[in-house]
């Protein structure tokens, strides 16, 4: 890992001693391009390249970046929907044995699969259009040994009415909800089977503000009740703040900084943490102003420029960066960065309620 | 903003001088789903004006009917859903009177309204993956979007397909042009849509929620993108959203529908900072913001949203209602009226809606005044 993976001997983010449910190490997606009538391959998009996290036990660890950085391909990998191209998952199950999900055979990925769930970005196409509700919801009960049809009806009602849906709506299909009655949906079948780990990718960020709220305080809610581990893909940052105890940003396949949430909304260590921040819309007319949006493109993931592939966005970069990738490394105690200038940088971020 | 009478749709500007017809002007708009088991009066008397130039935003709960009032407005309602009122207008400024044309009364499958759809009028759709065909490329629906209203050749259509992708955005667009929607990914996926809706120069864009699978970055760039497109050809935008940050950034004005009605209408800073009614004041209160405090449990709407096939009588809001006046607010249902300058609201706590539907005083005294003016979450300190 010449790119300075540069994390600590044990290989952890997190304080020795933590109660890790996940270790992600070294996790790489590489998607072959293909070109020509002999479908060569020609090249590779690298949707996630070498990322590394852990996830404590009953902690939320969000995952930020923008648009086509991996996010949903890493959620993806973690949860073996995709296969990884490389690196480790390690996967602390509920019987206390540590399991590497990245290789880890067929058979014994099913019998995992109930501690690991997700929730969808699109509601959309998330849900089979052709099962009603109670089948979308009780299927994964009935994978799971739950025969009894009275039982599952029970489970889906009682699942139903936890995300505030009606449970006489059971029996219709998905096309006769709106979004954020088809999120409900997802979030009632993700948790169906009690898991211990729930991925959600982008979960309410089709949701109108008042259902949004309640998501959020369900989500709040059901993890304290039930003990859940959330790893929380999402692009709106004030709902990032408001759920994460861990904020991971990642650019282009990689991560870039890694921090406590107070401490990166403080005082962000990457400059892409920084653009983030300062592009969040905020509630009020008054203070609208002219964006100044990042310039430039998203790096291409198929040819990514050289040194930090931020450098050709970043407002401060300086010569190395466009020669040398900077090492992923901690800055200040529990605050990781890869920036050759993390050091030196004063990033504005922004202030915090509790100390305003 | 300045007063506007939505009877007639005449507006005042507040220059004093020319007095502009509105782009469009949806009026009293019902538009119902007939199915076996129910009725779903998805939208339910919705009443708005579109101005050129402008953004109109429009917020509300999922399921209010935003989505199909869009729907309504393009006339590609899903079966078994039908426009079963009220009136669209579209104005188009050919020649010196205006050409105002019904668009509840055209043909949905008609020649005309496939002209207007795509052509006058640019939807970018809620939901980017069932929008795109995935058995043609991105570049090819665009070509066809371009063609289907220009007269253009198929090479400089595909020249015009890949410079709007690279207006918006879309990194390597010679490439990405060949692609299909399933090897996007989501944010490009949404500006790939956008593209498409502004092949063919609409005078109104539609945007149903066409940032909210983005993030803020790359929403950033494409809420920079309409304006900039705004201010060049003068669009009218309609921005539904449910991202009140988006809305106080981009909206002129902005209506709030609660179960398919309109319930608060005005200028934008009134909405934020002199909200009326009481589920606007809610959805105000119930946004969790970058500079408040983390993990606390966020003040929601009490209750749910009701059955749509029961929709309550009265009032839509009032089973959820902190202010609910029992023995008016569940039986007369209030109309939306002026009850400020520029800002309507359909609540009876205000004198002026209590007046227009000839509704019994409330019984403690002549009507409370509106409850405190909650702090909101603008005004927080
Ligand atoms: N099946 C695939 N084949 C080829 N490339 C892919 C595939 N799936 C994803 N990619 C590419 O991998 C990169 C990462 O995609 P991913 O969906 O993980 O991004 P994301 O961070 O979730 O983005 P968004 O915020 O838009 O959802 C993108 O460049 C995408 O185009
Ligand atoms: N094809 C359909 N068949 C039956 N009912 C429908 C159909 N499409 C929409 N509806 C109903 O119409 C109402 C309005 O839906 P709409 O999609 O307009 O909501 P929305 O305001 O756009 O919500 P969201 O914010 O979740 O997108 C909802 O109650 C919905 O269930
Ligand atoms: S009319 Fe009554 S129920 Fe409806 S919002 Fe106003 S006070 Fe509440
Ligand atoms: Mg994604
Ligand atoms: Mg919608």
């Amino acid at each position: 890992m010449g790119q300075g993976n540069g994390r600590r001997g044990n290989g952890s983010t997190a304080p020795a001693g933590d109660d890790l449910l996940l270790e992600v190490s070294g996790l790489k997606k590489f998607y072959p391009i293909r070109r020509g009538f002999l479908r060569k391959v020609v090249g590779h998009v690298r949707a996630v390249d070498d990322v590394s996290f852990d996830i404590r036990r009953g902690e939320t660890l969000a995952l930020v970046g923008e648009s086509g950085c991996g996010k949903t391909t890493t959620s993806r990998c973690i949860l073996r929907a995709i296969s990884p191209t490389a690196g480790k998952i390690l996967f602390k199950t509920d019987g206390g044995r540590v399991v590497d999900v990245a290789t880890l055979p067929r058979e014994r990925l099913r019998a995992l699969r109930p501690q690991m769930q997700m929730i969808f970005q699109d509601p959309y196409s998330s849900l089979n259009p052709r099962m009603t509700i109670l089948n979308i919801v009780g299927e994964p009960l009935l994978v799971n040994g739950v025969k009894n049809r009275q039982e599952r009806i029970d489970r889906v009602e009682e699942l139903l009415r936890l995300v505030g849906l009606r449970p006489e709506f059971m029996r219709r299909y998905p096309h006769a909800f709106s979004g954020g009655q088809r999120q409900r949906i997802g979030i009632a079948r993700a948790l169906a089977l009690n898991p211990s780990l729930v991925v959600a990718d982008e979960p309410v960020s089709a949701l109108d503000v008042s259902v949004q709220a309640q998501i959020l305080n369900l989500l709040l809610d059901l993890q304290e009740r039930l003990g859940l581990t959330y790893l929380f893909v999402a692009h709106d940052l004030s709902v990032v703040k408001h759920l994460s105890d861990r904020v991971a940003v990642m650019y282009v396949g990689k991560i870039v900084e890694l921090a406590e949430r107070d401490q990166l909304f403080a005082a962000p260590k990457h400059p892409y943490t920084a653009a983030l921040l300062s592009a969040v819309p905020k509630p009020d007319p008054r203070a609208r102003s002219r964006r100044q949006p990042l310039r430039g493109e998203v790096a291409n993931p198929a040819a990514p420029p050289s040194g930090c592939y931020f450098h050709p966005r970043c407002p401060y970069a300086i010569d190395i960066c466009a020669t040398d990738a900077p090492a992923f490394e901690e800055i200040v105690p529990g605050q990781w960065a890869a920036c050759h200038r993390a050091r030196e940088l004063r990033l504005p971020g922004i202030a915090l309620a509790s100390s305003a | 903003m300045g007063d506007r009478v939505m009877g007639d749709g005449v507006i005042g500007d507040e220059g004093g001088g020319a007095v502009r017809a509105p782009l469009l002007s949806v009026r009293d708009l019902k538009t119902y789903f007939f199915q076996d088991d129910g009725m779903v009066k998805a939208v339910d008397g919705a009443s708005f004006d579109v101005f050129a130039g402008k953004t109109l935003g429009i917020v509300g709960e999922s399921g209010c009917g935003k989505s199909v009032t869009a729907r309504s407005i393009m006339r590609i309602v899903d079966r078994p859903g039908r426009i079963v009122g009220g009136r669209i207008l579209l104005r188009s400024a050919k020649g010196t009177g205006s050409n105002e044309i019904d668009l509840a009364q055209l043909n949905a499958d008609g020649a005309q309204m496939r002209a207007i759809n795509g052509g006058e009028i640019g939807l970018i759709f809620q939901e980017p993956m069932t929008s795109f065909s995935p058995v043609h490329t991105v570049g090819n629906q665009i070509v066809e979007a371009i063609r289907l209203h220009r007269a253009m050749g198929k090479q400089a259509a595909r020249d015009r397909a890949i410079e709007l992708l690279r207006l918006v955005g879309v990194p390597r667009p010679e490439g990405r042009v060949d692609e299909y929607a399933h090897q996007l990914s989501g944010g490009l996926r949404q500006r790939a849509m956008i593209a498409m809706a502004l092949a063919a120069d609409p005078k109104l864009l539609i945007a149903d929620e066409p940032t909210t699978a983005l993030d803020v970055t790359t929403q950033s760039q494409i809420l920079n993108l309409l304006v900039d497109l705004q201010e060049r050809n003068g669009m009218a935008i309609v921005l539904i959203t449910h991202d009140l940050g988006v809305i106080a950034e981009m909206a002129d004005d902005v209506v709030v529908m609660y179960l398919g009605r309109v319930v608060e209408e005005g200028p934008v800073d009134d909405i934020f900072h002199a909200p009326k009614h009481p589920y606007t004041r809610a959805l105000l209160r119930s946004i969790p913001s970058v500079d408040s405090p983390p993990r606390r449990k966020l003040p929601t709407i009490s209750g749910s949203i009701p059955h749509p096939y029961n929709r309550p009588p009265g009032c839509p809001f009032h089973t959820r209602c902190p202010d609910v006046m029992p023995g008016l607010c569940n039986v007369v249902e209030p109309p939306l009226v002026p009850v400020a300058l520029g800002q309507m609201a359909a609540c009876f706590l205000y004198p002026e809606v209590r007046a227009a539907t000839a509704a019994p005083e409330p019984a403690a005294g002549g009507g409370r005044t509106p409850a405190p003016l909650l702090p909101t979450a603008v005004g927080r300190r």
